[in-house]
């Protein structure tokens, strides 16, 4: 652990860090805590975490071929009134 | 000007290419109802408002200019047109719509009180991830859609086309006009908000 950074401040640069969204200031000394502090490392783990396992949602057929079929049919329909 | 890669697409739909268009509804539908989702709570009221944004392209399509990626108009259509069915059905605005009480990343109490050694560093620190089966169990996937579905709408538009959809920032940005900063905090909160409600389900030893 750093006292230049918080653990409260860290999870609060959390997101932009993954991000590397951070001005070079901030990046260096989150990544100065973090050699340090495996609390913080493992809070940055959980975070990427979330953002892997929520792109494995995008795999989900939501709509499914039957509301892609509903979908197709009424774009025909609106197609075929317009002509 | 039209981007060179959505040339032949945009021509296509322009010559009411049945092929190409059902080739884009395959692709984006998915991520387009993912999207009026995050407006619109009932499931067949999104799935109206994609129907409706394919409606709004076919119409508009002779009018597009090109001024930003195909994709990023049509989804940009779905945004516009989920937001205004949420504001027409919803009478009262709840209290998530406008960003809520904000909750802060971590529970307060779990670093130590302000005035001691150490103030602001972990009291009780996160705990090592949990093995990866677990992460992939079926539960911790249910548990995350449902964190995702709590977020303010904002917020909920922000990770699913970012970290669900997997798109760039400065694409969501222009998709739902934001401002850079603006989109890094709505994602900042999301993402704070789902970890904080999927944590149990990431470390080890919980739940």
């Amino acid at each position: 652990m750093t006292l230049d950074l918080t653990c409260r401040e860290l999870v609060e640069f959390a997101s932009d860090y993954l991000e590397q969204a951070l001005p070079a200031r901030e990046r260096v000394r989150c990544e100065q805590h973090l050699v340090l502090c495996t609390g913080c490392a493992r809070y940055l783990d959980q975070m990427r975490a979330v953002v892997r396992l929520a792109g494995t949602l995008a795999a989900e057929d939501e709509l499914g071929e039957a509301g892609r079929e509903r979908l197709l049919a009424a774009l025909d329909a609106w197609r075929s009134r317009r002509r | 000007m039209i981007p060179a890669r959505d040339e032949a697409l945009v021509a296509a739909l322009r010559a009411g290419d049945r092929d190409v268009l059902a080739r884009l509804v395959r692709g984006w539908s998915n991520g387009m109802l993912r999207l009026a989702a995050a407006y619109v709570d009932d499931r067949a009221a999104a799935e109206e408002v994609v129907q409706d944004a394919w409606i709004a392209v076919l119409e508009g399509i002779d009018r597009f200019q090109g001024r930003a990626a195909l994709r990023t108009w049509v989804f940009r259509i779905v945004a516009n047109l989920a937001r205004r069915r949420a504001a027409r059905e919803r009478r009262t605005v709840p209290l998530s719509a406008l960003g809520g009480a904000d909750e802060p990343p971590v529970e307060p109490e779990r670093f130590v009180a302000a005035g001691r050694a150490l103030a602001g560093h972990w009291a009780d620190p996160p705990r090592a991830l949990t093995a990866e089966e677990r992460l992939l169990a079926a539960e911790t996937r249910a548990r995350l859609l449902e964190a995702i579905r709590d977020l303010p709408p904002g917020q909920r538009a922000v990770i699913t086309l970012r970290d669900v959809d997997g798109w760039s920032a400065e694409d969501v940005c222009a998709t739902l006009e934001l401002t850079r900063a603006n989109q890094r905090v709505l994602l900042h909160r999301a993402r704070s908000s789902v970890r904080r409600a999927l944590a149990p389900y990431l470390e080890e030893g919980g739940r």
